[in-house]
């Protein structure tokens, strides 16, 4: 018994000593394993599992960077940043988000649509993002908030900055702000980091060419949450960076008079300085207020504008495309002077109208000027002379000149919404529309009608670039170390020292790399003698308007653009300006340089439907060179926003 | 057969009982088992709450337990083991009729001092009982049908309770320790691999009797990505939180993906990747080490031990006690599906411990009484 249990024992301990063994070899095989899978988690793949820890437990929120200031030529600001008060709401802090609404529509002007808006908008968004409910609540509203504020769990008044125009007079150069849409995402690669709610891009104007630079860098909140996205304490903060501030060539003093000049009509002004091409003014009329923008218009305030004849909401001044009508004369006559084609003593008489192969060609004036030469008749702008003047030139020489002075091409960088303008010619014709140049057409070029479609812009870096003694210049609204003024200032101040230099002029202009857009800068002159007279001699287009003061003295010219043709019966008729519908006068133009003595600035005016530019585009230069020739100054001192003593 | 009642309880002196035990694997489980207290310290946010407590009391009464059974001799184990298997699986029974529920399973038993799963004590019991029947069976008489039916019916009874609470995980451990002690014996390969094929034709039979979570649970096992929020969540955070302890760890309570409640059930099945978060990858195998040691003692123990029982019992526990680590330990590193099985020792949990460390206890048993003869 005892030998069969120890013999039983023995191969017992032998069978379960054998399995064992299998067992402990399994046991260190899946030890292996483990510590293999250690491995590769903690050492191989520990970087791939440490950042995603940190995913988990890192959350940011963008803060928006205050954006650039848009200064004028002396530092003051045009488009600046004001405080304001919002309301936000953090809806995982809310026990009840209904309750809360309720709550606020008693403290504050919170409409049910406004309500259903964001109810929709907290159902998208991750419940720890932060709604603004109102972003511009009053100083009475705000502290009404911050009263009960204990009774209104989730809800966080802040106090952040949003953009603030301090008058409307430059609302189309600057442009507006206002909330980033669907299609700005798509179409502007930038804003991809920017998207954040309080964030406000430039629409239209300078706001919308600098916005880039103009943003600045959103900053940051880093907090640690836990798993239900719970704030757990707040890890770092970044301010971000304020966007560049950038000064302009403006004077929102002379601004403000443009605009007042334009009460109640519609048009533009535009006034540059002649040597460096600083656009001292832009404006247009009717205006808008582009405060209305920045917190999002209300819906009838965009109808109106919509619906407005007038049009507010275009930049007329660069946008604005219109005829230049008579004012292109003088770009005639330089043309022809240049190209030998007429002497400026020719003769020629003016009955009203000529006949051009059967065709009927009317001057402005009805009874005719009479015998002019070429002065007279751009001191009296006379169509018929320059009828006879474009027949002699034609019209690709015309559109050559006409190019090289700024018209048909953009005046300025980055602006989307700057027109370009048509000059036409015999190619462009041909190009465009398919057909052959009539004759015709050339005598319409000649006076400024016909395909000529030019921007007030154009027109003043043209009578700008005529002032200047025929140079050109590259004007400029920003001020940067991109856009350095050219050489012509100094280059007329060399001139002025040294008189009796021996080189000639195309030699000094080499010198100082200058382009002249003239081949004898006589022609120039004898342009500028002429409009000298259409505004202060008697029987010029403008001598109404002039300035007796000789500090103010201007040279200009006049246009009206036809919008429709007058028909011979309203010819016969008499039938004036201001008996026709306001949408078929014609358009006002005036160019002007000024002082004469010593010219520094040009201006262009325009007023939509104005009749003649005689009677209601000159006086509105009148006022507008006044202020300007006043501030000269003042401008000439400050370099850079900076007055001479504090350099 | 005849014995004494003095070869049962031989009275040798405290002392030398005490002299008997093994040092290497007592201060093991000490080691562990403080460990196992700064880790649930650290899983209650670095301060003493209630579980935390709890957990440290717990282990101090159980280990005090330990060594208590630690001195009785083997002998009483052996005959009372069919009594103890026995008072388990009534107290299976008891919640199956009485027991607590929670969150759609019965697995707990209010004693009114504490509350019992008993589920957790089977899986001792089983390898308990199982020892004894084998330490009584001729090595003739193994392989015969007759005698492959207790052993049968012993594994798939509580099987079969447990597994219907429901509770997969603890049932399957029971399942496997069974079928360990059975295979050490000597029961043949063949019936294993007929046994084998039978669950694989019933296999089918029995996913279509799985509850649709623990469907779940090996769907989101195969592919965590799947569901990454849902099911999948436990086992991507775990990974996350072991991966990114990198060489070094975190340090000691400084695991973020614990701490701001990324991980799951972090004081119970999770407390492994908490650990690994903050000690990092050293941390981690020093504790695979130790609870490999703690396996390598036991089987020691068993190698030097007479008494059949005495062998069957530490093989059959060392492997039990390894596969409920690697099981937990592969669950935690993605290896496995999540079937709930807590980590010896380490993990939260009152009854998993008790049982445990009555494992323990009479392993240390065999030790203190090698010499003796069981019969």
């Amino acid at each position: 018994m005892l030998s069969f249990n120890s013999s039983n024992i023995a191969s017992k301990t032998r069978t379960i000593s054998r399995r064992m063994f299998l067992v402990t070899c399994f046991k260190t095989v899946v030890l292996l394993g483990i510590v293999g899978r250690l491995t590769s988690l903690q050492i191989t793949e520990t970087r791939k599992y440490k950042s995603l820890a940190d995913k988990n437990r890192f959350r940011e929120t963008k803060i928006a960077p205050p954006r650039g200031i848009i200064q004028d030529y002396f530092g003051n600001e045009i488009a600046s940043n004001q405080k304001i008060y919002q309301l936000h709401i953090v809806p995982e802090n809310t026990p009840n988000i209904d309750e809360l609404f309720v709550r606020l529509k008693s403290l504050i002007n919170l409409t049910d649509q406004k309500i259903y808006v964001l109810k929709r908008r907290i159902a998208k968004q991750k419940i720890w993002e932060a709604v603004i409910i109102s972003d511009n609540l009053t100083w009475s509203e705000f502290s009404r908030l911050n009263l009960f504020l204990h009774e209104l769990q989730g809800a966080e008044p802040v106090v952040s900055v949003a953009r603030y125009y301090k008058d409307s007079s430059s609302a189309h150069i600057v442009g507006y702000v206002s909330e980033i849409s669907a299609r700005d995402l798509r179409k502007k690669k930038y804003l991809t980091n920017l998207n954040i709610a309080g964030v406000a891009i430039g629409k239209t104007g300078l706001e919308s060419s600098l916005d880039e630079e103009m943003l600045g860098t959103p900053g940051y909140l880093r907090y640690e949450v836990n798993a239900y996205g719970k704030r757990i304490k707040q890890v770092s903060t970044n301010e971000g960076l304020k966007g560049k501030t950038f000064k302009t060539t403006l004077d929102l003093d002379i601004q403000k008079t443009s605009a007042e000049s334009l009460t109640g009509v519609s048009g533009a002004v535009c006034v540059m300085d002649i040597y460096n091409g600083d656009i001292v003014s832009m404006v247009s009329s009717p205006n808008f207020n582009p405060n209305s923008f920045v917190h999002g218009i209300n819906e009838q305030e965009w109808k109106d504008l919509q619906k407005n004849i007038d049009k507010p909401m275009l930049n007329k001044a660069m946008s604005g495309l219109y005829p230049p009508g008579s004012t292109i004369k003088i770009l005639t006559a330089l043309s022809a002077l240049e190209n030998d084609i007429v002497n400026p003593n020719q003769l020629i008489k003016c009955k009203g109208f000529i006949d051009f192969y059967g065709e009927k060609f009317h001057c402005w004036k009805k009874g005719g000027h009479g015998v002019l030469n070429l002065k007279g008749a751009i001191k009296r702008s006379c169509d018929v002379y320059f009828y006879e003047v474009a027949r002699k030139l034609g019209v690709d020489r015309l559109s050559k000149t006409a190019k090289k002075f700024g018209l048909g091409q953009k005046v300025l960088n980055g602006f989307a919404e700057e027109k370009v303008g048509v000059v036409p010619n015999t190619k462009w014709k041909l190009n465009q529309i398919g057909k052959n140049w009539y004759l015709g057409e050339t005598l319409h070029a000649g006076i400024g009608q016909g395909y000529f479609l030019s921007t007030p812009l154009q027109l003043c870096l043209m009578t700008a670039q005529l002032a200047n003694g025929g140079f050109e210049i590259k004007p400029r609204i920003i001020i940067d170390e991109k856009t350095q003024p050219n050489n012509l200032q100094e280059y007329l101040d060399f001139r002025k020292k040294n008189p009796n230099d021996l080189l000639s002029i195309d030699q000094q202009v080499w010198n100082f790399n200058l382009k002249p857009l003239f081949r004898n800068q006589e022609n120039i002159n004898f342009v500028k003698d002429a409009m000298f007279a259409a505004s202060n001699e008697p029987g010029g287009t403008s001598y109404a308007s002039r300035h007796r003061d000789k500090k103010f003295m201007f040279a200009g010219k006049t246009g009206s653009s036809q919008i429709k043709r007058f028909t011979e019966e309203q010819r016969r008729t008499e039938v004036k300006q201001t008996d026709i519908l306001y949408k078929e006068r014609d358009h006002a133009w005036f160019v002007a340089y000024a002082p004469v003595q010593d010219p520094k600035y040009a201006i262009s005016v325009l007023v939509e439907h104005g009749g003649s530019g005689s009677s209601a585009a000159a006086p509105v230069a009148k006022k507008v060179i006044k202020k300007v020739i006043d501030r000269h100054e003042i401008r000439k001192v400050t370099i850079n926003g900076n007055t001479g003593e504090n350099i | 057969m005849l014995y004494s009642r003095s070869s049962l309880y031989t009275p040798f002196a405290i002392k030398d009982k005490f002299s008997n035990f093994d040092f290497i694997l007592l201060f093991s489980i000490l080691a562990l088992g403080i460990i196992s207290i700064f880790a649930q310290y650290s899983s209650s946010g670095g301060q003493w709450e209630s579980h935390s407590i709890n957990h440290a009391i717990r282990f101090l009464v159980f280990f005090i337990f330990f060594l208590a059974i630690s001195f009785v001799n083997i002998s009483f184990w052996n005959r009372f083991s069919f009594v103890i298997f026995l008072s388990f699986i009534l107290l299976l029974l008891a919640v199956k009729l009485f027991g607590l529920q929670s969150q759609g399973s019965r697995r707990w038993i209010n004693l009114f001092v504490f509350v019992l799963q008993p589920s957790e004590l089977m899986k001792i019991g089983i390898i308990l009982f199982l020892a004894n029947y084998y330490h009584r069976t001729s090595s003739n008489d193994i392989n015969k049908i007759k005698y492959l039916l207790v052993p049968v019916v012993a594994i798939f009874v509580p099987f079969t309770l447990v597994v219907t609470q429901p509770d997969l995980g603890t049932a399957l451990l029971i399942l496997f320790s069974g079928i360990v002690v059975t295979w050490l014996a000597g029961v043949r390969w063949k019936i294993f691999a007929y046994l084998f094929l039978i669950g694989l034709v019933l296999a089918p039979v029995a996913i279509s009797f799985l509850k649709p979570y623990q469907k779940n649970r090996i769907l989101s096992f195969l592919n965590p990505d799947l569901d990454p929020l849902g099911a999948g969540y436990q086992i991507i955070q775990s990974k996350i939180a072991i991966g990114s302890g990198g060489l070094f760890g975190k340090g000691f309570l400084n695991g973020s993906q614990a701490y701001l409640d990324f991980l799951p059930e972090k004081h119970t099945d999770f407390i492994f990747t908490l650990y690994a978060e903050e000690f990092g990858f050293f941390g981690s195998v020093l504790m695979v080490l130790l609870y490999f040691l703690i396996t390598y003692r036991i089987v020691h123990i068993g190698n030097v031990t007479r008494s059949i029982f005495g062998k069957l019992f530490c093989y059959g526990f060392s492997t039990a006690f390894f596969i409920y680590v690697t099981v937990n330990m592969c669950m935690v590193l993605g290896l496995l599906p999540i079937v709930g099985a807590p980590l010896p020792i380490l993990s939260y949990g009152g009854s998993s411990m008790l049982a445990i460390m009555f494992g323990l206890g009479v392993v240390m048993s065999c030790n203190v009484y090698k010499n003796n003869v069981v019969s």
